[in-house]
């Protein structure tokens, strides 16, 4: 059994400790928006936090997520600079298929939330593992932009 | 007599060589240090660039992660998103404990054998280790291990890791010639 904080609230989970966190969360705890793209920490789409650090849950053995603040999509309203986060996309249609977007989100707002006001060259190096394959970098560098400039 | 313009390399050389004999010596005990110390496994985080590399064709590595302040990766994409404390998804990903780049000061890409093993021993530049820490940050440390168990089909340095502490120690014997 592995005990689990996952959005605030404790879980119980009856998983082999190597099992991916990811798999943990969309298939026993049904928290389906980290999405899974590649499965070996190259594309971004299961992006959550782990104490607060943008993290590949595909690759993170679940045994090394207990002891551990996990924060998924499902709630990353509740942080202040998740919400506007949240309001930007959506503002600015920042979203094509979505299928990246919500590991874009978690990655956007742990940048956010250590820089407020991150140059081109920081939103690179903070967004660069997450991967759009429909190409909406230029929407989602002006939606932080906009958020770090009218509300940070 | 030959005009002095022809004979100024050969001058030049001469001098080089009464100056500073030393920049030309290469102790025989470092060479098997030198290839263990620039195969991949070692010199694709000991890079003097501000990003890691990877493979054995050394290209920089994908995503374009950078090194940071820290030598962890960006503020926000440290290298522990994606690298765990051992290798995972069949090996696909490497990991081992404390993964990161060498500082700077570490950089090995580039360097002779006779500037790295000076480098090497430079206590200002190696963080504090004497001839005794290298030897036994280079036996236990998990980090270094990792290079010796890569995983998948990643080419391991070229002596095995017995042997390489066992020539290390000749080495740290013998006051660490360079
Ligand atoms: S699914 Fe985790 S990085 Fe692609
Ligand atoms: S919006 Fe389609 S992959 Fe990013």
């Amino acid at each position: 059994m592995i005990s689990l904080q996952v959005n605030g609230d404790e879980h119980t989970v009856d998983v082999p400790d190597t099992k991916p966190l990811l798999w943990v969360l969309r298939e026993d705890l049904k928290l389906t928006g980290s999405k899974y793209g590649c499965g070996q920490a190259l594309c971004g789409a299961c992006t959550v936090h782990l104490d607060g650090q943008p993290t590949r849950a595909c690759v993170v053995p679940v045994s090394a997520a207990a002891g551990h603040r996990i924060d998924t999509i499902e709630a990353v309203d509740q942080q202040r600079i998740g919400a506007l986060v949240q309001q930007a996309w959506q503002a600015l249609n920042v979203p094509q298929c979505g299928y990246c977007q919500s590991g874009q989100i978690m990655a956007a707002t742990a940048l956010l939330t250590s820089n407020p006001s991150p140059s081109d060259r920081d939103i690179d190096e903070a967004m660069s593992g997450n991967i759009c394959r429909c190409g909406t970098y230029p929407r989602i560098r002006k939606a932080i932009h906009k958020i770090a400039s009218e509300q940070l | 007599m030959k005009p002095l313009r022809q004979s100024l390399p050969l001058i030049f050389g001469l001098a080089l060589l009464g100056l500073c004999p030393s920049s030309l010596a290469q102790s025989p005990l470092f060479a098997p240090i030198y290839e263990v110390l620039t195969h991949p496994r070692c010199l694709n985080c000991h890079t003097a660039t501000d990003f890691p590399r990877q493979g054995d064709e050394r290209r920089r590595h994908d995503q374009l992660v950078v090194r940071g302040d820290d030598n962890h990766g960006a503020p926000t994409l440290q290298c522990s998103a994606c690298h765990q404390d051992r290798n995972v998804a069949d090996d696909e990903v490497p990991g081992a404990p404390h993964w990161a780049l060498a500082p700077l000061s570490m950089a090995w890409e580039g360097l002779s054998p006779q500037e790295l093993c000076v480098a090497l021993k430079d206590l200002d530049k190696n963080g504090n280790r004497d001839l005794n820490d290298l030897l036994h940050h280079m036996s236990e440390d998990a980090l270094v291990l990792w290079g010796w168990s890569p995983g998948q089909n990643r080419s391991r340095p070229p002596y095995e890791h017995e042997e390489f502490v066992r020539l290390l120690s000749l080495w740290v014997n013998a006051g660490g010639p360079c």
